[in-house]
């Protein structure tokens, strides 16, 4: 029962880590940039709804209303008058630029914020919980999972059912011809990082609101999500889902084996599934 | 119409010059025990220690494509393997420091055939990934004080001279030879056949392949060779500060971070440009260390700035405006002006 | 308004490294079929290329309706209702036949052209709506390909290379297609290889050689010794 506790905990938390992999997969997909800045981004999020609680009193699910435009509104900002300017065949502008905009985030939070660990406050939602079938469910985490799949539904319906969508995979497929449709790629891929930076928000709230944090903590997160794109399969966005859980499932078994192997044990199940399935375990089918 | 001799040449006269002036320095280097204070020998053995992670690194991103965030990796194993061969099997430091080459090396190869299979940029952060592995797998490790660290004992510390001064001169001396050594086995790496080749493909992979070069062999040199090294300079780096800890050892800003700014900054692709990226990184630091947080910020913004607006850097900028390759790698056509009797 | 559509004055481009068009100078009436053949490394796909904005001309270079358009971006320029139908197809693998259609027409210029009637022009693509692009044959994915430039209603339509690549009896079948294509007043012009097919379409030839114009004449009347003259520049 225990064993089957740790497990269930681990599924709850994969649906975190897919909330950070989404937007790191999606601004992949359709501009093939990977943004070594992501995790940091996911802090600064936190750190907003630290800021709109503390100044209006407001629940942070409720914080959520300003932190996600406003993630939107800088995602957008950032890669038009920055991330824009990276893109081409080389791979070390958008490599370097982005992980000197982790550095600047990451210390910036340190100058505005100090080091201490802060937390959002989410009263008693972060301590209800349901019993299912003998198993004491957080609120939270069922929350969290949720939101995982809504989000993840949504894009995946945005991508494949919208105008934006469209546009998004075209750009994707061919950025030259695209714009013989009267597309502005700049602006596409502007909105491609706001939507991702919108993920990134809501990550980053619930990420607060369940463990504490601080300005250091971006790394980790960054790699948390790669790993479960890397696992899921890339361009597979249910498949990052899964790759989620697996890592979450992967760390919570090792905690109860030893509780200093929680984040190697998540690293090493990373690693098996590179060693057997390179492609992770459901990548697209390449059309 | 006058008759003209061309020459294809790799030599010129700056570098010459460069060469003489590079080994009076060296020289000069060598003799600060007597005439620098402890302070400042100090502070040149960090440099030294940086500029040998830096030349590696940007042998790596800058020519063979492998763009790393996780060189750490090796610093912190290489130190570990300093504590633990000298600890445990009784080893001399000199001794372990060579043998933490080897072993680097050793795990170096599994680690590449797992994340080779990742490409650009999810290369970089698998890399991320191993140091994260080691760093928590390190922590593990009782003997080596888990997660809090150890410090070296004295009478391993007495092991390499009984006075400080001595001492001092040594590891000073050790950490010059690692750059120069790093600094001329780079250079001459990518002056052969394999390094040609290398620098071939980073300029247009599909002629590269075209021409039968194997790509990934070569990758797989670079990478083992600069894990060994780095793992070299990461026992080299613990010597000096005689303490360790999974943190401190696996840490990326230290070990990655900084290096990766001292090549941008310098020039990415270019063996003068983490020497001059050393000299600029630690101007800054020195100057700007007391605003803390602060000055991460510059620098990150000056990384970026560099990035986008000189991609090869200072000394992209200085090489672009003079025509000088300090360290001559490309062949070039010179015309050396009419002959006689024409 | 000038009676030109679309003029080339001194255009200049580079391909990567290499100039590839050396003062070109053009014109397209308005409502006429032009024809340009050249060689291979003539210089035609850059020309095209040019004129869709993907290459950035200096000023002056090239007119839309008198608009100085050498300076704009691809997508502004078809905005302006200048469409292309490139060479390859380059569908959109990604999209669906239908999205690849409707993807043409978002720009939402008004005209005739409605996915309605690019599914009478070619009733197959009808059928098969749903499937991926990828998954129909070349000359299908043609039709999918010149139906998706018309879904923008264009003012001008570029056809770069349309029957490279396909079966005889493919070709046959678009070239059958295309008056119905560039009635309604619409002007086009031809980059072809296949200089019989373009000549029997068009109106005016320019032929390019090396990155200039070696030929310009009437469709009709042109000998073919001043065509094989000017394509291979045999004197």
């Amino acid at each position: 029962m225990e064993w089957l506790n740790a497990i269930v905990q681990g599924a709850l938390l994969g649906g975190l880590y897919a909330l950070f992999a989404a937007g790191l997969s999606l601004i992949f997909g359709v501009m093939r940039l990977v943004n070594i800045a992501h995790g940091d981004l996911i802090v600064l999020a936190a750190y907003l709804g630290l800021t709109v609680t503390a100044a209006t009193g407001l629940h942070p699910l409720l914080a959520l209303v300003v932190v996600v435009p406003a993630m939107g509104a800088i995602g957008y900002a950032l890669q038009r008058g920055l991330l824009n300017q990276t893109l081409g065949d080389d791979l070390l502008p958008p490599l370097l630029v982005t992980f000197g905009l982790s550095v600047i985030i990451q210390n910036g939070l340190l100058e505005v914020y100090s080091a201490d660990p802060q937390k959002l406050d989410a009263g008693a939602l972060e301590t209800a919980s349901l019993s299912v079938g003998g198993l004491s469910l957080g609120i939270l985490p069922v929350l969290t999972f949720a939101v995982a799949v809504a989000v993840i539904w949504a894009l995946q319906w945005t991508f494949y059912h919208t105008s934006l969508g469209r546009a998004f995979r075209a750009v994707s497929d061919n950025q030259d011809i695209a714009q013989l449709m009267g597309l502005n790629r700049r602006h596409v891929f502007g909105l491609a990082m706001a939507l991702a930076l919108v993920v990134t928000g809501i990550a980053g709230i619930l990420l607060g609101i369940r463990t504490s944090f601080d300005p250091s903590i971006g790394g980790g997160r960054l790699i948390f999500a790669f790993e479960a794109v890397i696992i899921g399969g890339l361009g597979n966005l249910w498949g990052t889902l899964a790759g989620g859980v697996i890592l979450g499932v992967a760390q919570t078994v090792g905690a109860k084996i030893d509780p200093g192997w929680q984040l190697l044990a998540g690293h090493l199940a990373f690693l098996f599934i590179l060693a057997v399935r390179p492609n992770g375990l459901f990548p697209r089918i390449a059309a | 119409m006058s008759n003209q001799e061309y020459q294809v040449t790799r030599s010129s006269n700056a570098a010459r010059v460069a060469a003489i002036l590079g080994a009076i320095v060296v020289v000069v280097l060598i003799a600060a025990p007597w005439w620098a204070g402890r302070a400042d020998m100090r502070l040149m053995g960090e440099m030294f220690l940086y500029l040998a992670l830096a030349s590696l690194w940007n042998l790596m991103a800058g020519y063979a494509g492998l763009v790393s965030v996780g060189q750490q990796a090796y610093v912190g194993f290489g130190g570990y393997m300093l504590f633990a061969l000298t600890m445990f099997a009784g080893l001399h430091p000199l001794t372990a420091i060579g043998l933490a080459g080897v072993l680097g090396a050793l795990i170096s190869v599994p680690v590449a055939v797992l994340i080779f299979r990742l490409r650009g940029a999810y290369f970089a952060i698998g890399t991320w990934v191993i140091a994260e592995v080691f760093r928590l797998s390190f922590a593990q490790v009782s003997a080596l004080g888990g997660g809090s660290g150890s410090s070296l004992p004295v009478g391993i510390v007495k092991s390499l001279a009984d006075a400080r001064d001595t001492r001092e001169a040594l590891s000073y001396w050790l950490a010059l030879g690692a750059a120069v050594l790093v600094v001329a086995a780079v250079y001459f790496f990518l002056r052969s056949r394999r390094g040609l080749a290398l620098t071939a493909i980073r300029d247009n992979e599909l002629a590269a392949s075209s021409l039968g070069i194997d790509i990934w062999r070569t990758k797989l040199v670079v990478y083992i060779v600069s894990a060994a090294l780095t793992s070299m300079l990461g026992a080299l780096i613990f010597l000096q500060k005689l303490r360790i800890s999974p943190d401190a050892a696996f840490s990326v800003n230290d070990w990655t971070a900084f290096v990766i700014f001292i090549v941008v900054i310098g020039g990415i692709g270019t063996v003068e440009g983490p020497i001059i990226g050393t000299l600029i990184f630690f101007a800054l630091r020195e100057t700007l260390a007391d605003l803390g947080t602060v000055y991460l910020i510059v620098l990150g913004l000056v990384a970026i700035v560099v990035m986008l607006k000189a991609p090869r850097g200072v000394w992209g900028l200085i090489r672009s405006r003079f025509d000088l390759q300090l360290f001559p790698l490309r062949y070039r056509v010179i015309r050396r002006g009419p002959s006689k009797g024409a | 308004m000038p009676d030109d559509i679309l003029r080339m004055q001194g255009l200049d481009a580079h391909y990567q490294d290499f100039q590839a068009l050396y003062g070109v100078d053009m014109h397209v009436d308005t409502g006429e079929v032009l024809a340009i053949i050249g060689a291979n490394g003539a210089g035609k796909t850059t020309l095209m290329r040019s004129i869709t904005g993907l290459i950035a001309n200096g000023p002056g270079q090239i007119l839309y309706r008198g608009v100085d358009i050498g300076g704009m971006r691809a997508d502004q320029v078809a905005r302006l209702g200048l469409a292309m139908v490139p060479e390859g197809r380059q569908l959109f693998p990604s999209l669906s036949v239908e999205e690849n259609l409707v993807i043409g027409g978002q720009m939402g210029r008004r005209g005739p052209w409605s996915l309605e009637k690019v599914f009478a022009l070619f009733p197959i693509l009808k059928d098969r709506r749903a499937v991926p692009s990828t998954s129909l044959s070349g000359g299908q994915q043609q039709m999918v390909a010149i139906g998706r430039a018309l879904m923008s209603n264009p003012d001008i339509i570029l056809f770069d290379e349309i029957s490279l690549g396909l079966a005889p009896i493919v070709i046959k079948d678009i070239y059958d297609a295309l008056p119905g294509i560039i009635g309604e007043g619409m002007s086009a012009v031809i980059v072809e290889q296949d200089i019989t097919k373009a000549l029997s379409v068009s109106s005016r030839v320019y032929c390019l050689q090396e990155g200039r114009v070696s030929l310009e004449g009437a469709s009709a009347t042109i000998s073919r010794e001043e065509i094989s003259r000017a394509y291979f520049g045999i004197q």
